[in-house]
């Protein structure tokens, strides 16, 4: 279809265009929803920049603008560049060590004249950038260790300043790009690792530590059992499974109350233990809040966020209560409306026929991508599209996750909805770039 | 390149997959299955706020309202709108408080009701204050008046009847089914509570929407579900508030009761009962001190004696025991019985008589008039010992059943809470206190209204329209009728509206004998000075003697004066009860008041010398003198428990200074009298004891 087409539009893929303008739009939608006031002339506050809906708005033409400005660039300017905006993007983020701003819980915002920038947000588009670049070089044997080794880096740097800018919900994107490199021959073994370990580390907030070690022990010992011929045949691997059980016993005692104790802020854990629906024990408050007095509860902001959040969807029932029309989003039950919990307004306005419909169309989304990227000549673009469909990919599942229960708070925008303009900005980036590579897909870019 | 990775797309995808199906099962099971949410969301965001409508309004019989709804004012604080510049030394002054209650209460408000919502500063101004505010309200940001409808009583009296309304408690609650919340109003005495879901009217409620600080935003979905408010429907009443008013002054300074009733239709036209207290005192902003104050007198002005006094008739029972005679044929109005001055049939010369000149029992008539013991003891045995019915206790219990007959011994059924049955006894009471021996000159005072017997004074009155009715009664009631009937008042009134005929089966011959016997009372008899000219009263006198047990001993206290009649003779409108307490003769302290009420209702004015006559009466004071050393004992005996549980001594300090010197001389003569000197009372020495162990204790302390 497109490839009749001339100048700029040919080659493009129209139905991510489709898609990103209706999601941009229920994203408009969502927040006028979600922040209205009663009475207000509706066409004026749309177009005074004072609302929130409004700032989307503008911030929406300016995202078009940007998209068709990538659009008109060189596909190579991309692949050329890609190391380079890495660089920039690694700058950026150690310039906000000495620059950050004063905003209240995170100090990862530099701000210039009027403007707030955030470089961990835009630190995505450069590793999926440099990523694919490292990815796609002829020299890159993705079999090797080391080259595994390279990948990880590009992408746990950023992942690693970021957690230093306290924000440990964004850091967490990069680890999605675990997937790009899984498409390109990453060991099963290295996401199975992962996920035991996911699930140790569950087990250890929700089973009592001697419980846990005891079970461990017992899972050992049974292996061993199990496995009592080959050990007699190869002494060597009964060392391995004292040393597996050494790990776990040690993650789970010393590992996981480190973190929780010296990396994880208090909020977070808080947001974690709410998730799984446990008290946050004693252990992890001291020397960050006093313990509270007996019979006292804590104040968990988490717990009545999500607990708030889960009343806005169920309420919805299933066609919803309307737009304007639910009393949780209107009168302020819900924190964090118009941004993290954004996806409470379509919850409840629009029921789980309403929800049902977004989820498809985020997951024709993905689906489309990984489909252009498996559609791609070149490595390059396919490993930048399935960065961006990781990183889309994230964003979704945690933040729907999130508002129903299912994941701890962790405060991270849904694609081209939730409000703010760096977050859209940085989507439509990641998009459209894609958009213009795809349109070249003939074309080995190196 | 790197195609031989492709089949891992696949599994990419698979992951995009389930990880949405897991979404999107739990947004089924919040949105679909679970349907609890929706609720939540609702109690989250709708308020629904009760709407209280206006209570029904209280007339008497010539349309007066007598209990009415007035607005008085609370002074709202809304905590986050009190600026750092607030002029709260100005804003103390004014209210009549120090800063540092000032910040107590705004803490207490925050607490209550959160830091942006109003809440209560203070409630029901008083005039005063509220005009003080409204003055200088623009000065003090963050406070406002609310309006509070409040219950007024224009003409200060009819406390007891009336009653009162006050907040639920645990208890209104449970009885009434969970109706009531908390913070709502319910009748707590009088015609308040016995009419309390007539004058209420029903509740109305809004719906609100309230934001997540928990304030109020707006009417939900415009109030489509909103019900309104039915204000409470009025009750007309028989009461003839002047009358009412004349009978509270003249039972001032005194203990006691007035009844008057209309015969005909069982109306109460009036109902007093001293000492009494301004109705008033017990809505506005010093309920709670007036209160408290009402309940520790021990003269009890919130007992209302009327209907939960428990009298002995007296004599004042004569006219009854002798239609009882009459009725069983035992004697003629022509009865007569030689009285020497005492009853010596029993041989105990009991009781005495008033008089002893021969003849002056010489028949029914003349024995009424003088009201002659020894006659009435007489016609008393008679029935008893009646041989129709083979044994003392078979006649007595003959002889009770006439006394539930005239409506003593039973409730009888006054829309009032909590009327008192009196007593007319069984005989298992004597069987028991006797151990089944005795006759009827065991308790042969029976026939002068003496002995077990107790009458409240309603009772009393209503046996007086008895007899003026010969025969029938209406149950003595308040409500003529309803504002509005509806079917559910016309069952509730239906009960006042029927005719008893209990006694309708003595002849009017028997009845006119006892009424013309009355009526010699007012003529020659004992009740000479209440006499009205132009009306005939027929009356009955009595006088009851008084003994209680105080500090370990038996008083003797002055007689009870009781006091019964109607007028007039030839058609009774008016049949009256009076009991005044510890205050002697029955025709000296009881008639002044019949006649008076009598007077005013009759002739609907009272002459210039009865005015003086009431003027002189209200003044004197006959409470009765126990009461100082009663209350003086009860004062001091909670002071040590207080002093006890506080640890400190100016609770007791002042009953101990008071013990030394003047408490002696102001007691009251009677009780020191029959107290051998030198003995003291025990509970009174707990007294003293405590302020040893405080000085103890100090002393300990400072060591």
């Amino acid at each position: 279809m497109s490839q009749r087409e001339p100048g700029i539009s040919k080659g493009i893929d129209w139905s991510l265009v489709w898609v990103y303008l209706l999601l941009a739009s229920i994203g408009i939608m969502a927040i006028f929803g979600a922040t209205y006031k009663e009475g207000d002339p509706v066409l004026q506050t749309f177009l005074n920049f004072k609302t929130d809906y409004s700032k989307q708005l503008y911030f929406f033409a300016v995202s078009l603008v940007l998209g068709l400005f990538i659009l008109l660039t060189d596909s190579k300017f991309f692949s050329a560049t890609a190391n380079l905006v890495y660089a920039g993007g690694i700058l950026l983020l150690l310039l906000v060590f000495p620059f950050h701003s004063q905003v209240k819980g995170t100090e990862s915002i530099i701000r210039f004249g009027g403007f707030q920038f955030q470089p961990a947000e835009f630190c995505k588009i450069c590793v999926a950038l440099a990523l694919a670049k490292y990815l796609s070089r002829p020299d890159t044997d993705f079999t090797k260790t080391r080259s595994q080794l390279i990948a990880a880096a590009i992408v746990l740097v950023p992942a690693v300043l970021t957690i230093l800018q306290k924000e440990t919900g964004l850091a967490l994107v990069f680890f999605a790009f675990f997937l790009v490199m899984y498409r390109e021959g990453l060991p099963s073994a290295v996401l199975v690792i992962g996920f035991a370990i996911a699930v140790l580390v569950v087990a250890t907030l929700l089973l009592e530590k001697n419980t846990l070690a005891f079970i461990l022990t017992g899972l050992a010992i049974f292996i061993a059992y199990l496995m009592r011929r080959q050990i007699k045949r190869d002494k060597s691997l009964l060392v391995k499974i004292i040393f597996l059980w050494v790990f776990c016993v040690g993650l789970q005692r010393f590992g996981v109350p480190f973190i929780f104790k010296n990396v994880l802020a208090k909020h977070q854990v808080e947001r974690i233990y709410s998730t799984i629906g446990r008290d946050v024990p004693e252990e992890y408050l001291k020397g960050v809040v006093a313990p509270a007095e007996p019979g006292v509860k804590r104040d968990n902001t988490a717990d009545y966020n999500v607990k708030q959040s889960k009343i806005a969807i169920g309420s919805g029932g299933v066609l919803g209560k309307g737009l304007l029309k639910g009393t949780q989003t209107r009168y302020g039950f819900v924190p964090e409306q118009r941004t993290d919990f954004i996806f409470d307004t379509i919850g409840e306005g629009f029921g789980f026929v309403g929800s049902f419909v977004l989820l498809s169309i985020y997951l024709l989304l993905l689906f489309r991508i990984v489909a252009i990227a498996e559609r791609q000549r070149s490595v390059f673009s396919r490993c930048y599209a399935y960065g961006v469909a990781s990183v889309f990919f994230f964003h979704i599942g945690i933040n729907i996750a999130m508002t129903i229960g299912l994941a701890p708070v962790i405060g991270i925008p849904l694609p081209f909805i939730s409000y703010g303009g760096t977050s859209l900005l940085t989507f439509t980036i990641l998009l459209f770039i894609l958009i213009r590579l795809d349109a070249d897909r003939h074309m080995v870019l190196r | 390149m790197s195609v031989f990775n492709q089949s891992r797309s696949r599994i990419i995808r698979l992951i995009f997959l389930l990880t949405f199906i897991v979404i999107i099962a739990q947004l089924f099971n919040l949105q679909v299955i679970s349907g609890k949410y929706s609720q939540l969301a609702m109690d989250n965001a709708v308020f629904p706020k009760i709407v209280f409508p206006e209570r029904g309004i209280i007339y008497d019989r010539k349309g007066r309202a007598i209990l009415n709804n007035t607005i008085m004012h609370d002074l709202m604080v809304t905590p986050s709108e009190v600026q750092k510049t607030f002029d709260t030394l100005t804003f103390c002054r004014m209210m009549e408080m120090d800063t540092a209650d000032f910040r107590k209460r705004i803490i207490e408000a925050t607490i209550k009701n959160g830091y942006v919502r109003p809440s209560v500063f203070q409630s029901l101004l008083t005039p005063k204050m509220q005009a003080r505010f409204e003055e200088n309200s623009w000065r003090f940001p963050g406070f406002a008046l609310v309006e509070r409808p409040v219950r007024t009583y224009p003409f200060d009296v009819a406390a007891h009847l009336l009653g009162y309304i006050g907040e639920v408690d645990k208890r209104d609650i449970e009885r009434s089914g969970n109706f009531y919340r908390m913070g709502d109003y319910i009748g707590k005495n009088g015609l308040e509570a016995y009419y309390e879901k007539v004058l209420m009217g029903q509740r109305g409620v809004q719906h609100l929407i309230k934001d997540n600080h928990n304030r109020l935003v707006g009417s939900y979905e415009n109030g489509i579900f909103d019900t309104a408010a039915i204000a409470g429907r009025g009750l007309k009443t028989y009461i003839d508030i002047e009358l009412q008013q004349l009978a509270e002054r003249m039972l001032t300074n005194k203990v006691g009761a007035v009844v008057a009733i209309e015969p005909k239709t069982g109306g109460i036209l009036a109902m007093a009962s001293g000492p009494t207290f301004n109705p008033n005192e017990l809505t506005g902003s010093d309920k709670q001190k007036n209160y408290s104050r009402l309940v520790l007198d021990v003269a009890s002005p919130l007992l209302n004696r009327a209907i939960q006094g428990k009298y002995e008739p007296g004599s004042t029972f004569k006219p009854l025991g002798a239609l009882v005679a009459l009725d069983e044929g035992l004697i003629t109005p022509a009865y007569g019985y030689a009285c020497f001055g005492r009853y010596t049939a029993c041989g105990i010369g009991k009781p005495a008589c008033t008089h002893s000149n021969p003849g002056h029992a010489a028949n029914l008539r003349a024995a009424t008039a003088n009201s002659c013991n020894s006659y009435f003891t007489q016609l008393y045995r008679m029935a008893v010992d009646n041989s129709r019915y083979g044994g003392t206790k078979k006649g007595y219990m003959r002889w009770k059943q006439y006394m539930n007959a005239f409506g003593l011994g039973t409730r009888l059924g006054i829309d009032l809470p909590s009327e008192n049955s009196g007593l007319i006894p069984d005989t298992a009471d004597y069987n028991k206190e006797y151990r089944g021996s005795w006759s009827s000159c065991t308790n042969l005072t029976l026939g002068i209204g003496q002995d077990k017997m107790g009458a409240t004074p309603l009772q009393l009155a209503n046996a007086m329209c008895i007899i003026a009715n010969r025969g029938y009664y209406y149950t003595p009631h308040f409500v003529r009728n309803i504002e509005d009937e509806t079917e559910a008042d016309t069952v509730l009134m239906n009960k006042f509206r029927q005719k008893h005929e209990v006694l309708t089966h003595i002849s009017d011959d028997m009845y006119q004998a006892v009424i013309d016997g009355m009526e010699d009372v007012t003529i020659y008899g004992t009740a000479t000075r209440v006499r009205v000219p132009g009306i005939r009263i027929c009356a009955k006198t009595g006088t009851a003697e008084k003994y209680i047990f105080m500090d370990g001993k038996k008083i003797k206290l002055d007689d009870n004066a009781m006091f019964v009649c109607f007028a007039p003779a030839e058609d009774p409108k008016i049949a009256i009860a009076v009991v005044v307490e510890n205050a002697g003769y029955g025709g000296t302290w009881g008639g002044p008041i019949a006649k008076a009420l009598i007077e005013k209702y009759l002739n609907d004015t009272l002459s210039v010398a009865t005015k003086t006559q009431v003027n002189d009466f209200e003044k004197m004071n006959r409470m009765p003198r126990h009461l100082k050393r009663l209350q003086f004992r009860e004062d001091s005996i909670r002071a040590r428990w207080y002093f006890e549980k506080r640890n400190d001594s100016s609770y007791i300090r002042p009953f101990i200074s008071q013990s030394i010197a003047p408490a002696k001389a102001e007691n009251p003569l009677p009780l020191r009298r029959d107290e051998p000197a030198g003995k003291q009372d025990t509970r009174w020495m707990a007294v003293l004891h405590a302020e040893n162990y405080f000085r103890n204790k100090k002393a300990k302390a400072t060591v």
